[in-house]
C-alpha cells in the first residue's frame, strides 16, 4: 500500500523548461533554485474527479452560447486523450479557451485594438467518453499582436486544459493550426527544445469530421503522463529507498 | 513503443475565461468534518512584485488522511461533502485566499505516514508549464519525520510551512515566492 506506482516522467527535451529568455515574461517568473525531485506518492497519484454533474453538455458547442452566430469560420475540433502506454484517458475533463476570429479575448487586460463578439465568449468545456474523444465545435480564433519583442504576432491557437487521472497527469498546453506562417516565430511553440513534440501541438487538417458546406475539422489528439510499470526506487541509483 | 505526453504550453494572460467557471475557494462547506483553516497569501516575482495572472490549484485529503479517489485503497471513511479540490485566482496584487480543512495523514513511500499536507499547483503567465509544491502545516509534530520535507535542503523546508497569523486562530499564511532569498520549493514530479 505505501509503495505506489508512479506515473512517466518526460523524455528529455520533449517538455519546456521553466525559464525560456525569449518568452520575456519567463524571466522574472521562473524559479532560480533547482527542482527539487520527488518520487509520487498517494497525494500525487489521486487526483479530482469530475463527473457528468460538473459538466454542461452544451458548453462544448462554443457557436452556441449567445443569441447568434459568431464571427467567423466555424471549425470541429476533435481528437483522443490517450496515455503514454497508448490507452485512452475516458472521462477527462477538457477546459478550452481562445480568442474571437479578430484576435480578441474577452478579458479586461486584452486592449488590442480589434472588436470584441457579442456573440463569441471564447470558452469551452467537456468531457472524454469512455474511448477517450472529444470534440468541440468553435470557430477558428484570430492571430494576434504582444508585446514579447518588436512586431510580435501569436499564431492561431486554443489553449487547452486537461486533469487526467491522477494530479501527476495535470497538462495545460496549446493546440495550433496547420500551416500557420507565424509559428516558426513564436516563442512560446518554440519552447520546447524537441522538434517533434513541438510539431505535436499542430493539429492535422480532419476532412473526416469536415461538415460539408457548415464546419472545417482539426484533429487534435492529446497525451498525459502514462502510469509507469516499475515502482520508482527500483529505478533510483543512489541508493535512496 | 510508447507515446510521449504532449508538451506544456503557458497558460498566458487570459486564462481566467476558461478557469472561473471552475474556481473554488472553499472547500469546507458546512457539514465537512475537520478543524476550518484558512490559508491566505501573495504570489510574488523577482522583483518581489504582486503576480496578478497566477492559479493555484490545490488538492488534499479529509480529516481521516483519505482522498476522493479510488486509487485511495485505505480503510479509512470517506467525507460525502469533501471533494479534496480548490482552485483560486490572484487578484490584481497577487493575493489568494483559500478556506479548507486540515487534512489527516496520508502514507508515504517510505511505509510512514506523511505529515498533513497540500498539494499546490501553480500556473502564471511566464511559466511555460507548471510549478508543483506543498503546503504544510504549522507546529505539526509530524513534519520533522516526513518523507518529502526532508528531501529538501533543512534551510528552504520552511517555505513549504504555512505562518500562523498572529491571534488568528485557523488562519494561515503561506506565499509563493518564485525567485530570490526566500524562494519557494518547487518540485519535479515529471510534468
Amino acid at each position: 500500500m505505501t509503495h505506489v506506482p508512479g506515473y512517466r516522467r518526460p523524455y528529455p527535451g520533449t517538455q519546456p523548461n521553466h525559464l525560456h529568455p525569449p518568452y520575456a515574461s519567463s524571466i522574472k517568473r521562473s524559479p532560480k533554485q533547482p527542482l527539487v525531485y520527488m518520487p509520487h506518492t498517494l497525494s500525487e497519484v489521486t487526483g479530482p474527479v469530475f463527473g457528468d454533474e460538473s459538466v454542461d453538455v452544451k458548453a462544448s458547442d462554443l457557436t452556441r452560447q449567445h443569441s447568434g452566430d459568431p464571427v467567423g469560420p466555424r471549425i470541429i475540433v476533435s481528437g483522443r486523450v490517450l496515455d503514454e502506454n497508448s490507452r485512452p484517458v475516458p472521462n477527462a475533463l477538457i477546459e478550452i479557451w481562445q480568442a474571437n476570429s479578430a484576435g480578441r479575448y474577452l478579458h479586461k487586460v486584452d486592449q488590442h485594438n480589434a472588436p470584441l463578439d457579442p456573440n463569441f465568449s471564447g470558452s469551452g468545456h467537456t468531457l472524454t467518453d469512455s474511448e477517450g474523444r472529444y470534440r468541440f465545435v468553435t470557430i477558428r480564433p484570430g492571430e494576434y499582436p504582444w508585446r514579447n519583442h518588436y512586431n510580435a504576432w501569436r499564431p492561431a491557437h486554443i489553449h487547452f486544459s486537461l486533469f487526467g487521472p491522477a494530479f501527476a497527469t495535470r497538462l495545460v498546453t496549446q493546440m495550433y493550426f496547420p500551416g500557420d506562417p507565424l509559428i516558426p516565430f513564436d516563442p512560446v511553440f518554440n519552447c520546447t527544445a524537441d522538434e517533434k513534440a513541438r510539431n505535436r501541438l499542430i493539429s492535422l487538417y480532419d476532412w473526416e469530421n469536415t461538415i460539408p458546406e457548415h464546419a472545417l475539422g482539426y484533429r487534435f489528439d492529446i497525451i498525459l503522463a502514462g502510469r509507469d510499470s516499475t515502482p520508482w526506487e527500483d529505478r533510483r541509483s543512489d541508493g535512496v529507498k | 513503443m510508447s507515446l510521449q505526453a504532449t508538451t506544456s504550453q503557458t497558460v498566458g494572460p487570459y486564462f481566467s475565461i476558461g478557469f472561473t467557471r471552475l474556481k473554488k475557494d472553499n472547500l469546507a462547506a458546512s457539514g465537512v468534518s475537520g478543524q476550518r483553516i484558512t490559508i491566505a497569501g501573495r504570489v510574488l516575482d523577482g522583483d518581489g512584485e504582486g503576480v496578478p495572472d497566477a492559479m493555484l490549484e490545490v488538492w488534499q485529503a479529509n480529516c481521516h488522511g483519505k482522498y476522493a479517489h479510488a486509487e485511495d485503497k485505505q480503510d479509512k471513511p470517506l467525507d460525502p461533502n469533501f471533494q479534496g479540490y480548490g482552485r483560486v485566482l490572484t487578484d490584481t496584487s497577487g493575493a489568494f485566499r483559500f478556506t479548507t480543512i486540515k487534512p489527516g495523514p496520508v502514507p508515504g513511500p517510505d511505509g510512514k505516514p506523511q505529515a498533513p499536507h497540500v498539494v499546490v499547483s501553480f500556473f502564471c503567465r511566464g511559466l511555460m508549464r507548471r510549478l508543483v509544491t506543498r503546503i504544510y502545516f504549522p507546529d505539526d509534530p509530524t513534519n520533522a519525520g516526513d518523507f518529502v520535507l526532508n528531501l529538501v535542503e533543512p534551510a528552504r523546508r520552511r517555505t513549504l510551512i504555512a505562518k500562523k497569523f498572529a491571534g488568528a486562530d485557523g488562519n494561515l499564511e503561506w506565499n509563493v515566492i518564485l525567485q530570490g532569498a526566500n524562494e519557494t520549493v518547487f518540485f519535479d514530479t515529471g510534468l
